[in-house]
This record gives C-alpha cells, structure tokens and sequence, in this order.
C-alpha cells in the first residue's frame, strides 16, 4: 500500500508542479507550491508508516509550520505588489522596485 | 480500534484510498485548471481534506488533525481573505507570455510525473512495518511528543531510534527552537510588508468640509432605496419627480448586478461610475420590458452617454 500512496503523492506533487508553471495569479502559484508541499507530507507520512518510525511524522509537521510562515510572507508579499500595481499577475511584476 | 493499530493492509484501506485518491486528482487538476481564484482554492480545500483522511488511515491522526486545522482552517482561510481583497472577479489573461510555455510545461509535467511513478514502480519496498509499536506507548501524541522533546533512549525499539540512540542524538528539539525563530521572523516579516507608509497627511474635518463645498454636491449623496419599492442596496433613490438618481447607488455594486463582476480593475472611478449607472438604468428598465431588453438598454444608454460627452 505503501507504493499506491508514493504513486498518488508524485501525481499531485506533478499536478503542483504544473500549475506552477502554467499560471500566472501569483496566488494560484502560491496554491500549487501548497499542493507539492502537501504531496512530499503525504509521502513523509507514508515512509513512516513502512518504517516502523515516527521521524517521518516530525518531518511533515516541520514541513507544515515551514509552509504556514512561508504562506504569511507570501501572501503579504502579494498585497504589497498588488498595491502598487493593482494586479496579482507575476508577469506585472518584472521590477520588484517601483 | 485495534485493526487500526494493527497496521497491517487493512480491507477498508483500499477501498478508502481509491475513493479519495481519485477525489484528490481530480480536485487537484481542476485548481490549476479553473479560472476563477475562489474555485481553486476551495477544489485546493477538498484536496487537503482528503490527504488529512490519508493520514489518519496512515497512523498519524495528529497530523490528520494538523493539517485540518492549520491547512484548511488557517492557511486556506488567509488565501481566501487575500483573494477578496485581491478581487475576487480577477480573471487571468490567457495571453502566453512566452509562446508555447503552456504546451512546454504540460509536457515537461507530464514527462517528470512518469519518471517519478517510474521510479516509484521500480522500487521494492519492504512491508510495511506499521506504527502500532511506535504508537502503542501512550499513542500517537505522546510518540511524536517524545520524539521532539525528549531523549528517547528508553524507546530504542524500531533501527531509526536505535539508531539516533547510538548516535546520541537527543531527538528533535534544536530544530523545534529554531521553527519558534522562523515563525517570529515571519509573523515580523509579513507586518513590515503589510505596512503601508502615509504619504500625505490625514485630512482633517475642516479639509473635508472645504472641498466638499467648493465640490458640486454639498449635501451628501442620496442613499439607496430613497422612495423606491425596496430599500436594498443596489435600488436607486427616486427623484421628486419620478426619475432615477444615478448616484444613490455605489458604482461597484451597481456593475454588480449587470453581471459584470469587473470591480474597479483597470478603470478610474470616474469610468466605473459611467458604466455603474448605465447599467442600473439598464436593470431598471429591462425590468418593465423584460429580461432580453437589459442588453439593448445598456448598450442604448452607454451610447447616450457617450453621445452627451
């Protein structure tokens, strides 16, 4: 069962990863990056199961807390250049100055 | 209870994974491909939820509870304030930046996830062993607990922790002190970004009132629903003598309810006032001659406008 999980998280982890590179709102990119981090814990979690051992557990936690700071930062990022140039499309924001 | 524990490949597993695996994708592939922001984050909602079912059927219900609650409760709920206040009817261009990235990209997806299943395919993994051991010592909360904090030599049970345990590492708690730094730095990092200077100075009463004299409109502007049939917010204030005061009602709401939802992006107020009360003349009287004059009217009355000028 093991491998069905390993299977699924590398599908959701590829469906991320395309998203990424085919959008342009700077918060849809940001939902996929979530969706990769959110498939590498699935995947954690899974190899914990097979292992016998907590540590893979931990690591999805950090990887968790990494992500919910990470999405704070991003997010504000994105009002800030939304401010400014009242778009949330990356391909606006060329010049991270002015 | 204990068939959980057991960790063994379970009957209902299969039939749970197969159910929420096929959800997921699909909710997955329909958040990229969606155009509207509040659509993906909600199908990205769904995902996370299934893959919170995916580790409780995994053994770690904390982390099932975790991912609930930080991912869909907290995370998701700040892209959502983030999209309403982005605006909620942003559509994105289709126009490729670079030309044929899309196609590049899909291929590149496609091509790097059948490497990975690949690869997974490849692989021999061993049965899995199950945490029922590494969960029995007063459950999943207290493994993980003893895990981060505490040194864990007494547990030498499973090769991982008789490993740390010949290696004299005292679990995870150098890295739990530094996430408390990551998170401060974050919680200040995103308020220094959040901040927004004052460029001029406050305006004070006195201001306010100076230009609203010298403006045309002294008296303020009428409110909603003024002598009309309701007084909803998108209903125009009635004049004395019958007509419609364009300026009762606010011109996003009013291009709002012609079905529109533009908000204020990529035109001044000034425009979106114009378009705001054609288009509430053009429900109002699309009302009386019915759905299909709504069209001609607005088009009518944006032409009159435009005349006028």
């Amino acid at each position: 069962m093991t491998g069905h999980y390993l299977a699924l998280s590398a599908i959701l982890f590829t469906i991320g990863a395309v998203g990424v590179l085919i959008r342009r709102n700077a918060i849809v990119i940001f939902m996929c990056v979530e969706l990769m981090l959110n498939a590498t814990n699935l995947a954690f979690v899974a190899f914990s199961r097979m292992h016998g051992a907590l540590d893979g557990q931990i690591i999805a936690f950090f990887v968790m807390v990494v992500a919910a700071a990470e999405v704070v930062v991003g997010l504000a990022i994105i009002m800030a250049i939304f401010r400014s140039r009242k778009s949330s499309s990356v391909d606006d924001a060329n010049l991270l100055k002015y | 209870m204990n068939a959980i524990a057991a960790g063994a490949h379970q009957t209902g597993e299969s039939g749970i994974f197969w159910v929420l695996a096929i959800v997921s994708v699909a909710a997955a592939l329909g958040m990229i491909f969606m155009r509207k922001v509040v659509y993906s984050a909600l199908l990205l909602a769904v995902v996370m939820l299934s893959l919170a079912v995916f580790y409780a059927v995994n053994e770690a219900p904390f982390l099932a509870f975790v991912q609930v609650i930080v991912y869909t409760g907290a995370v998701l709920m700040l892209f959502l304030f983030v999209i309403m206040v982005v605006g909620v009817s942003s559509t994105e261009s289709m126009v490729e930046t670079i030309r044929g990235q899309r196609v590049a990209a899909a291929i590149a997806g496609i091509g790097f996830g059948v490497l990975l299943i690949l690869g997974i395919g490849d692989a021999t993994l061993p049965t899995s062993a199950g945490l029922s051991k590494a969960n029995s010592n007063g459950g999943n909360v207290m493994g993980l607990a003893r895990l981060l904090f505490g040194n864990n030599a007494n547990d030498g049970s499973d090769t991982a922790n008789a490993l740390r345990v010949s290696n004299n590492i005292q679990g995870y708690i150098f890295a739990f002190e530094v996430t408390s730094a990551l998170l401060i730095t974050a919680a200040l990092g995103a308020m220094v970004l959040a901040h927004r200077e004052r460029l001029k100075p406050k305006p004070t009463q006195r201001e306010l009132s100076q230009a609203r004299i010298k403006s045309d409109q002294v008296s303020p502007l009428p409110p909603p629903g003024t002598y009309a049939r309701h007084n909803a917010v998108d209903m125009p204030a009635l004049l004395p003598d019958g007509s419609v005061s364009e300026l009762s009602v606010s011109p996003v709401i009013a291009r709002r309810r012609g079905g529109s939802h533009d908000d204020l992006h990529g035109e001044g107020p000034e425009s979106a006032l114009r378009h705001g009360t054609a288009t509430v003349k053009a429900v109002l009287e699309g009302q009386v001659e019915g759905q299909v004059e709504v069209e001609r009217a607005e088009s009518e009355t944006s032409e009159s406008k435009e005349e006028k000028k």
